[in-house]
Parts: C-alpha cells; sequence; structure tokens
C-alpha cells in the first residue's frame, strides 16, 4: 500500500482497505483502484450484472424481455429506462418465470421452456431474451439449450443473456453479456450477404426521454440517416440490419465499445466515439461524423447547423452561467463518460468541479478523467454513502450530478442535485438538451429552498451546515 | 411449501409472471430492521440484490437507505461465502457502529445452503464481538413475497429479543409494512387512550426524518431492543396482521412461548376497523374514548355521508399485501364502493377467508386473486368493468394502459413524491384517504362526461 502513503489527508477512505480507489487530482498522481469486485460491507452503490445486460438490452422495443429466476430481479427492473419507443410498447412489460423452491430444488429449464412457450403464443414477438439470474446460474440451469430448442421450435430468436448476478460485483460483466446477446441476434443466416449502405449505427444511445430522436434529427439535417441505435427506440428487424451501417458511433463507451470492435471484426465497418452531452461535444461531434464521409457539403451544412444552434442557446446558458459561476459541484455517476462530459458541461457554465466517480470507470479512463480536472479534486471509484458524504462537506459542494441514490444523500445534507440516470424522464443531450440540463443545474443549486432550510426555526437554532 | 397445487389463478397465464405484482422477501426485511433503534442491515448475497433494494426503498421514503451486501462473486458462490460475510460484517460494523445487526439471506445464498448461524456464532467467537446483537434471519425470495420477509424479519428480532419478563402496563404493538404517517397517527391514538405501548418495528422516525441538514448513518429512532425484551411481560399484544400465518407471527411467537395474549386486529383503515381498534383499546385501558377521537370519528362519518352517492359509482380494484388489502377493502364497501377486484401478490389463504363474509353478502361478489400479476389483475379489472384502483406504484400500469385511474397507497411508491406521508389509519387517515379516493373519481367523471354524454346521445342522427 506505499502508493496510498503519497496521497493527500484530504483524501482519507473511511473503510482502508478503500484508501487506494481514491484519488486527489494534481502533481502527486497515483494509479487509481478500479474495475474489481465491491469490497464486502462497504454499501457499494453498484448494481450487478444482470442489471447491466438489463439496462442494455431493456430498450430493444418489440422483443420479450423474459427474466429466469425468483420473482424480485423482474420487479426492481421493471420499467427500469426512460426510453422511448416510436413503435411497440412491449419492452415495458416484465417477463419473470417467477422461479420458486420447486423449481429451484428441481431445476427450472422445464418452467422456462413453458414460458418462453406461452409468450411466444400470446405475443408472437420478433425475438425473446432470456436473461439469467443468480439462482438459474447457480442451480445450473442450461438457459443457452432451452433456448436454442425453443428457437427451433418456434422458428423465433430466443436468446440466452448470461448475466447471473454472482459472476462479477461489476455491471459492466452484464454490458458484455448483453453485447454477446446482440452479437448473437444480428450474426447473419448462414451464406447471407449484407449490402453496405450510407447510414450509420448508433451505440450506446438508449433513447432517454427522446435524446436519439434529437440527434437523428441534426444528422438528418446534415444529411446523414440513422440506420439503427444500440439500442433506443431499436426493433429486432432494425438491429439486424446493423451490419449494413458504413459508419458505427460509439456514445456510451462502456457498453459498447465491445460491440463496435466486434462489429468491426466482423462486418468491417469503422467506429467513432461521439458524444452529445453538453453543446460542445454535441458540435464537436457532428463536426467528426460529417469529416467521416468526406464531404464538403455535408461539412457545411454541419457548421450552419452548429452555429445556428450555437447562437441559440448563448442567451440562455449565459444567463445561468452568471448565476453559476464559482458554485462546486459534485459528480458521481455510472460511466467514465458520462462524467467526462458532464465536467466538461458544468465548466462551461463556471463552475468548479470538487469531486467526481464512477461506478464502473477504467483505469485509462480514470487517468484522462484526472488530466481535465484540477488540483485538488477528489476522484473516487465505486465509492459508498459514507465516503460520498464526507466529501461532500469536506469540499462544501453546492449540487451534485449523479443517481436516484445519491438524490436523497444530497438533499439531506442541503445540497442541489441532478439526476443523470438510466430512468430520468427528460432528454439532456445535444444543444436543446444542454439548455434544459443547465437549467436544472440553475433551479436546484440556487433554489431559495436551501437558504430556508438553513434558516433558523422559531424560537430555534439554525440547522448547521 | 405454499403454492404447490394451487389451480391456476383465473386470468393468469399458466407459467410466466407479467408485470410483478410483488418484491422479494429480504426487502420485507430490511424495513422491518430498520425500524430497530440504531440497527443496520446486510443482506447475503450478490451486491445487486443489496442496491435494487435500496433503490426501491430511496424512492418510496424519500429517505437516504443504506444497506451492506456480502457482494458475493462467482468464486465465493462455489466456495462459500463464510469470508465475505465476514469481511462485510467488519466493514459495516467499523463505518456504522450498529448495535443491532440484522443479516437477511437471497435467493443466491440460500440456494448456496450458506449455514448463517453457524457463520455468524463463529465471527462472534472470533472478533470477540460484544454489545453487537447479530440477527440472522432467512428470507429466501422464492418461498415468498416482500409482505413474508416483513413478518419474518419482526418475528426473528422478537425471539431473539424476548426473555422471560415480570409484567408491566406496556402494551406491545405490532404493525406491518405501513407509512411512517400510519406509525405515527397509530402512535397518537395509544397516546390519546393513555395507554404505554412498545411498538414494533417503528420506522416512524428512522425512515422519515425532519431536515437536520446532515445525514445520520443510522438515523436516531425505532425500537429498543431492551423494550423488545420485554414484551414478553406485557399485557397484550396488539397486532395488525390478521393475515399474517402463525408461523411467521411476532404476536403468535410471544403467546405461545410467553403467554401474552394476542389480539390481531385488522389495520386500523376504515371507520369498521378503526372503531374496533379504539374498542379494543378503550377495554384494555379502561380508559373512555377522548373527546378528540370522538370528534374525529365525527368528521370521519360526515365525511362519508357527503361522498357517499359519488362513491357508489366506484368499482375499485384492490391490490398488493394481503394486510393492506384487505384494510383498504373494507374500507371502499362500508362507503358504498363495493370492491370488484380483490388481488394481493402472495399467496395468502387468510386473507380469503376473512374475506368470505365480505364477498358472501355482496350484491355483486368481488373476484378475488391471490399470487397475482398485473397481467391477471388488468384482466380481472376490465372484465369487472373497474373505474379505479387502490394500489402502489406497480398499478401505474392500469392507467396507462386502460385509464382506470389509480389511488396510490402501500408499498413501494416510486412514481409519486411522499409515499412515506401516505397517511390512510386512523379516523383522520381514513377521511384523508377516502377524500383522495372520491376526488379521483370526480376528477375522472367531471374530466369524461361531457364527451360521454355527446359520444351517447348527440349523434349526427339524434339531433
Amino acid at each position: 500500500m506505499e502508493e496510498s502513503c503519497t496521497l493527500p489527508r484530504a483524501a482519507t477512505a473511511c473503510i482502508a482497505e478503500r484508501q487506494d480507489s481514491i484519488q486527489t487530482a494534481g502533481k502527486s498522481r497515483t494509479r487509481i483502484h478500479c474495475a474489481d469486485d465491491s469490497l464486502a460491507g462497504s454499501v457499494s452503490q453498484r448494481a450487478c450484472v444482470f442489471c447491466g445486460a438489463r439496462v442494455v438490452l431493456n430498450p430493444v422495443t418489440d422483443a420479450v424481455h423474459l427474466i429466469h429466476g425468483p420473482v424480485g430481479c423482474a420487479t426492481y427492473t421493471m420499467d427500469i429506462r426512460g426510453s422511448l419507443s416510436s413503435g411497440s410498447e412491449l419492452f415495458r412489460t416484465s417477463f419473470s418465470t417467477d422461479m420458486k423452491e420447486k423449481d429451484v430444488i428441481f431445476g427450472g429449464e422445464k418452467k422456462l421452456a413453458a414460458c418462453i412457450d406461452e409468450v411466444v403464443e400470446k405475443y408472437h414477438p420478433p425475438a425473446v431474451f432470456v436473461y439469467a439470474t443468480c439462482v438459474s446460474g447457480m442451480i445450473g440451469d442450461d438457459i443457452v439449450a432451452v433456448c436454442k430448442a425453443a428457437s427451433a421450435r418456434h422458428n423465433t430468436d430466443i436468446i440466452p443473456v448470461e448475466s447471473s448476478g454472482f459472476i462479477s460485483g461489476n455491471k459492466v460483466v452484464g454490458y458484455r453479456a448483453a453485447a454477446e446477446a446482440l452479437l448473437r441476434l444480428i450474426r447473419p443466416k448462414e451464406g447471407g450477404t449484407i449490402e453496405k449502405t450510407q447510414k450509420i449505427n448508433f451505440l450506446g444511445e438508449y433513447n432517454l426521454g427522446g435524446e436519439k430522436w434529437l440527434a437523428e434529427r441534426y444528422l438528418r439535417e446534415i444529411g446523414i440517416e440513422i440506420n439503427v441505435a444500440f439500442t433506443g427506440d431499436s426493433t429486432v428487424a432494425a438491429l439486424k440490419r446493423a451490419p449494413s451501417a458504413c459508419l458505427n458511433l460509439v456514445q456510451c463507451t462502456g457498453s459498447m465499445h465491445w460491440v463496435a470492435q466486434n462489429l468491426e471484426r466482423t462486418f468491417g465497418t469503422p467506429y467513432m466515439d461521439v458524444n452529445f452531452f453538453g453543446p460542445e461535444n454535441t458540435a464537436e461531434s457532428l463536426r467528426r461524423i460529417a469529416a467521416f464521409y468526406d464531404d464538403t457539403a455535408m461539412m457545411e451544412r454541419a457548421e450552419a447547423l452548429i452555429a445556428r444552434e450555437m447562437a441559440r442557446i448563448r442567451p440562455a446558458i449565459e444567463k445561468y452561467r452568471a448565476r453559476l459561476r464559482g458554485k462546486r459541484a459534485a459528480i458521481y455517476v455510472g460511466g467514465a463518460y458520462k462524467a467526462i462530459a458532464i465536467i466538461r458541461q458544468l465548466r462551461g457554465l463556471g463552475m468548479e468541479i470538487a469531486l467526481t466517480g464512477t461506478q464502473t470507470g477504467k483505469a485509462d479512463e480514470y487517468e484522462s478523467m484526472s488530466r481535465i480536472l484540477s488540483e485538488g479534486t477528489i476522484i473516487i471509484d465505486d465509492a459508498n454513502p459514507a465516503e460520498l458524504e464526507k466529501f461532500l462537506l469536506e469540499k462544501h459542494v453546492d449540487v451534485m450530478i449523479g443517481g436516484v441514490k445519491e438524490r436523497v444523500l444530497a438533499y439531506k445534507l442541503g445540497i442541489g442535485f441532478v439526476d443523470h440516470n438510466h430512468d430520468r424522464k427528460d432528454g439532456l443531450a445535444g444543444f436543446e438538451g444542454a439548455v434544459r440540463f443547465a437549467r436544472e443545474v440553475y433551479v436546484t443549486t440556487c433554489s431559495p429552498v436551501w437558504e430556508r432550510a438553513r434558516s433558523p426555526a422559531p424560537g430555534g437554532e439554525a440547522h448547521a451546515r | 411449501m405454499p403454492g404447490e397445487n394451487a389451480a391456476p389463478v383465473p386470468g393468469r397465464a399458466k407459467q410466466v409472471n407479467e408485470n410483478q405484482c410483488n418484491m422479494c422477501m429480504p426487502i420485507g426485511g430490511v424495513v422491518a430492521f430498520k425500524g430497530i433503534k440504531n440497527a443496520m442491515v446486510l443482506v447475503h448475497g450478490s451486491q445487486g440484490c443489496s442496491t435494487y433494494m435500496r433503490l426501491a426503498n430511496v424512492e418510496h421514503f424519500n429517505e437516504p437507505f443504506d444497506i451492506a451486501s456480502s457482494s458475493l462473486n462467482e468464486k465465493q458462490t462455489i466456495h462459500g461465502g463464510e469470508a465475505n460475510l465476514k469481511k462485510a460484517m467488519d466493514n459495516v460494523i467499523r463505518v456504522y457502529q450498529p448495535n443491532v445487526l440484522g443479516i437477511l439471506t437471497t435467493c443466491l445464498a440460500e440456494t448456496m445452503g450458506e449455514d448463517l448461524d453457524r457463520i455468524v456464532a463463529s465471527y462472534i467467537e472470533e472478533k470477540k464481538i460484544a454489545g453487537i446483537d447479530i440477527i440472522p434471519v432467512p428470507t429466501p425470495s422464492y418461498s415468498g413475497t416482500h409482505a413474508e420477509g416483513f413478518w419474518a424479519a419482526a418475528r426473528g428480532i422478537v425471539a431473539y429479543y424476548a426473555r422471560p419478563a415480570s409484567s408491566h402496563r406496556r402494551i406491545n404493538v405490532i404493525i406491518p409494512n405501513i407509512s411512517p404517517a400510519d406509525i405515527r397517527e397509530i402512535k397518537r391514538i395509544l397516546g390519546l387512550m393513555g395507554l404505554e405501548y412498545t411498538l414494533l418495528p417503528d420506522f416512524s422516525m428512522t425512515l422519515d426524518r425532519p431536515f437536520g441538514g446532515k445525514y445520520q448513518k443510522i438515523p436516531t429512532g425505532g425500537t429498543p431492543a431492551e423494550r423488545i425484551a420485554e414484551m414478553p411481560g406485557a399485557p397484550v399484544t396488539i397486532q395488525f396482521g390478521t393475515t399474517c400465518p402463525d408461523s411467521l407471527s411476532p404476536g403468535r411467537y410471544l403467546e405461545q412461548e410467553y403467554n401474552v395474549p394476542l389480539v390481531n386486529l385488522p389495520l386500523p383503515i376504515g371507520l369498521g376497523n378503526v372503531d374496533l381498534f379504539v374498542e379494543t383499546l378503550a377495554n384494555v385501558s379502561g380508559n373512555p374514548v377522548p373527546e378528540e377521537l370522538a370528534l374525529e370519528r365525527g368528521w370521519l362519518i360526515d365525511g362519508m355521508a357527503d361522498s357517499h352517492k359519488f362513491n357508489a359509482d366506484g368499482r375499485p380494484v384492490v391490490y398488493g399485501e394481503p394486510e393492506l388489502v384487505y384494510a383498504f377493502s373494507m374500507a371502499c364497501a362500508e362507503n358504498g364502493a363495493m370492491p370488484v377486484v380483490i388481488s394481493t401478490g402472495s399467496k395468502n389463504s387468510l386473507l380469503k377467508e376473512r374475506l368470505a363474509p365480505l364477498v358472501l353478502n355482496a350484491d355483486e361478489p368481488p373476484v378475488v386473486l391471490e399470487e397475482a400479476d398485473f397481467a391477471a389483475v388488468a384482466a380481472a379489472a376490465l372484465g369487472a368493468e373497474a373505474n379505479i384502483a387502490i394500489g402502489h406504484s406497480g398499478g401505474k400500469l392500469l392507467t396507462e394502459r386502460y385509464g382506470i385511474p389509480l389511488v396510490r397507497a402501500g408499498y413501494p411508491i416510486h412514481d409519486r413524491i411522499g409515499g412515506q406521508r401516505i397517511l390512510s389509519a386512523g379516523y383522520r387517515g381514513t377521511l384523508a384517504f377516502l377524500d383522495r379516493f372520491t376526488n379521483t373519481l370526480l376528477e375522472h367523471k367531471y374530466a369524461t362526461y361531457r364527451q360521454k354524454i355527446k359520444e351517447e346521445l348527440c349523434t349526427a342522427e339524434g339531433v
């Protein structure tokens, strides 16, 4: 543990074993400990492998998502995404094999087969994703074999998702399980050929609050069509056409880099990282996409769009920047791509970043994050409430960006909060989304509520901050 | 094991569960432990379980809700989770410094066959643990719902602490998973009736804390262990658990082991049910019913009279945890809004038994479903032409897909603010519920009646 000795005192962990997972940006940079299983008893904010697979695949709108396990896993992930659909709403129905004690003892394969038969007969879906959970994995149910037999029986894609929760304490492993299921789905039939088009795929875009539709509007204006998004507002048929795209854009790198790499290897489609969070990121992404086509007219249309939209949002952004300048923010989100985009956006609003962290960041991602942060910013991998509370107070944070579990913590401390979670209902991407984000940061950071909350009660004392 | 030979539930597909109406056993258990003073919970299983439970509870209570996990991975799943569980206990004790540590199993730990009692005993011995009560409760998800998990933990807690005690005046009051607002109302009534009591589990302060500008790792409040230990010396136990099976019943345990008489009452929701409660308290205390409660009763009846004609148009679907379902069904029925569907995700024969008189005397007997999913609830609701629903947020699909408005009550409420503040207990709570119910009916009626009548009568040929 010699590395931890060089860390500044300000960043002491609540549990000694967690010390190497906390870093302070600045000169005495050490390598952060990350991408490992959560420490037992640390009250990690992370979910599980199954959850990772579920959030990636759930937005496939017309598929049946059948969870093979006791009822809880399905209940907790029922309608978990804020993904919007232009067609089928079947993805919002939560199917579970509802394993009981009997199934655990005698095996759940029969019940699974019966459930598949039932949903296929009732809904005639183009595909069924069958998710393994802890229990079905533990008792050794061969979901691959059950799915294969059911596929043959119904002449439908019945795709196993090997997402047993205990495989790892890291959701990223679930992203991989989902990716494998997607690749299985889009694998072309023997001897089939794929004709390339000028369209693109948009990977790691989940259409939260219609964000995919917004990107689609921009791209269409500059002359580019989206073939299919992975997986926001996607259908099984559209996903199967994925190999016909000439380029894969990757937004959520955590969940989709691996898919992009596989698509490149199998179908020769190149990929490019993009990011539509924040006006600068959106502008850069549009430029790079247009440049890929090497078409002057297209690049001009992109520049025109960027100039117009930037001009349109500037007054609003300026207004919020004037009020937010110098405020201190904390960021704790799922993945690093999102954290980096948010850092940039908050900086654009004149704010300081006091703390940032992720559930699933990788070493190189933390490295690039650390490079853009100013000296003294705390960086945490796989944080827990005790650490978050400690640093929120130590760093005098004014607003936090995170998910639901962090929200109540922030509010309890009298700190503003912005939801940047997978179940949020409002789109935060693109130029319009940037304004919406800035507004949300403003209304919560500068809410009159905090002043009231800290004001003395009649005849009493003020609450300490 | 319950549920073995059940005939297929009408309306429910034979095997698949489509939109779940209940959650898993351990989440009920963690809520019960949060009602014990200076308690922390640890869930023995993979990391996701505790995170999901935290999320669901955070959304419902709008409070931080820490749950530790033993974070089992593949290796421990094969070789046993003892080391991880012990490490988890180490870390939780270090950071949270609890006096009580509840350990709940998940389906994973149960399937692995983890011997919790042995692991905990060896941990206490190895680490010379003193001053911390570690209470393991088996809660395998495939054996019951969150309602059973709650009772199992409450019983486990009572069984752990209860000791032969000398007689005292404090009555035992044992509650199911109700809102902190309901707990406070029940406590207020107990106080008005001049009774001393031990209420278990009491999460009215731990899961609904006033703003204080700080976060307590373990919020103050909850039933103290010393009080639980003395529950065997109480003159009586009042338990709101008419649908709680004996094997999970904390009140029954106290009766069987320590001869504390058990009065199982329905939740005090609905005039009749509150009357039963108040009457019982009057008998137990020998005190008259105070003016304040009498006034509240009068206001409730006045409110019932004001709204009875509107309520007669109500065709409610009531779903959720058995104990709540029973209470709300009775409250609807006494207001002239006879439920058309009564449903629970639990397998619970006691609920059917309790509902039998209601069903028998109804002009139009309600459909009663157990072990039901929302596909079954929706099918039954449409079949019975239901026009209002009462239950937790899972029923939002009834509104979204079929236009049946939902009066939110129970647990969990995750798509509205203030699940912890929904008050339905006592005369005051019942009136508040009734107003919510009637106004939902009225809102729906006023929003649609013009169009409806127009479509019905003002056709092109007609006028």
